[in-house]
């Protein structure tokens, strides 16, 4: 078994782009720590074969879940996503536009997209990871992209962004 | 309603240009954010008690120095050339691979080495964890640390102190797999013929340290 330092190093950038898409950047430090101290307490246990990368995903969508759910609970609607802002200064401010986007949309649809395209997990693995079928999870990523086509594509036009 | 969205590649080819590239491209400031979220987790870890081995990196005049402690204490130093990324690799399969670079348990250790190279230290006082060694090889370290700072010792002549004259041989076999170099001062038994005799971290190494103690 590898020192979990180097899971960490390895993973640790997709793990925070993952928490940023599905909870947003103001809460992703606290979804990518919570994910990486239980997976640091589960490690040696974890099967000698095992999908490192999709058993991160796992629980960071665990972890994610439970930071929504406190959301809902709590005083705080949703948390605040920074506007369009500096470009230093709060985290993931330079996406803003993106990550305000994909706030909007239900939490399956955001879930797929982010573990398909983030992470680059087959639509089987993502079903593993939310429950479902496989093409339950294809079918959200859709719906999910259809809806940033409406919402967020104008946005990347008049930004000028590159494809 | 949308019509059912049959593959993959469909699925993927409605991604409106620019969403890909900023979903997986880095923030401008991820290094420094994953720098301090990875010291943060180390401090949790450390506070849960599930940092089992913890360790860093300690640059000194005989280079880069591998330095693990577990929670008992200093388990494990390691020269550059025995691989730092293999002794890593051999901590998580002897002893736990929950293993973070947390630099901060390791931080009494760094002093106090760095206060060795400066020539203002003679003697270690850390808490050292002797698991990696077992049997004779933990009894012959254990004599080790009777040699003194700039004194010299052979290997029959540890043996003899180990109650085994004749097991000089298992003495040098100790001394080449000592977990501890430098804090447990194997680079002070040489040969019986004065020749230095070998060393985990090179002969030159070996010869630096003695000639360190030898100055002070």
């Amino acid at each position: 078994m590898r020192p979990f330092e180097q899971i960490v190093t390895e993973h640790g950038a997709t793990v925070l782009r993952v928490c940023r898409a599905v909870v947003g950047p103001v809460d992703a430090d606290d979804a990518w720590s919570e994910t990486f101290l239980a997976a640091l307490r589960a490690y040696p246990s974890l099967g000698a074969g095992a999908n490192i990368q999709a058993w991160l995903v796992t629980i960071a969508h665990r972890k994610a879940i439970d930071i929504i759910r406190a959301r809902a609970r709590g005083a705080v609607t949703v948390a605040e996503l920074p506007d369009r802002a500096s470009p230093t200064g709060n985290p993931g401010a330079w996406n803003a536009e993106l990550w305000e986007a994909l706030a909007r949309l239900p939490d399956r649809q955001r879930q797929s997209l982010a573990y398909h395209f983030v992470v680059g997990l087959p639509y089987a693995q993502v079903a593993e990871v939310l429950g479902g079928t496989t093409d339950a999870a294809r079918r959200a990523a859709a719906d999910g992209i259809a809806s940033l086509r409406r919402t967020y594509a104008g946005a990347l036009e008049s930004n000028g962004a590159q494809p | 309603m949308m019509n059912p969205i049959a593959t993959d590649a469909a699925v993927d080819a409605a991604v409106p240009p620019g969403v890909l590239t900023r979903l997986t491209a880095a923030d401008p400031a991820d290094d420094e954010t994953l720098e301090h979220l990875h010291s943060a987790l180390a401090r949790a870890a450390q506070a849960e008690g599930v940092l089992d081995v913890a360790y860093r990196i300690l640059d000194t005049p005989v280079g880069p120095l591998l330095l693990a402690a577990t929670e008992r204490g200093l388990v494990r130093v390691a020269y550059a050339s025995q691989n730092h990324d293999l002794v890593l690799q051999q901590l998580a399969e002897q002893l736990s691979p929950r293993i973070l670079n947390a630099p901060q348990r390791l931080d009494a250790a760094a002093r106090e080495i760095d206060e060795y190279f400066a020539g203002i230290r003679t003697s270690f006082g850390l808490a050292l964890d002797f698991r990696l060694a077992t049997g004779f090889r933990r009894e012959v370290l254990a004599r080790l640390t009777e040699i003194g700072y700039g004194h010299t010792e052979s290997y029959a002549g540890v043996a003899i102190a180990a109650g085994h004259p004749r097991a000089f041989r298992a003495v040098g076999s100790a001394c080449a797999t000592n977990p501890l170099p430098l804090v447990v001062p194997c680079h002070r038994v040489v040969r019986s013929d004065g020749s230095l005799g070998e060393y985990a971290g090179g002969t030159a190494a070996k010869r630096a340290l003695l000639c360190l103690e030898a100055a002070a």
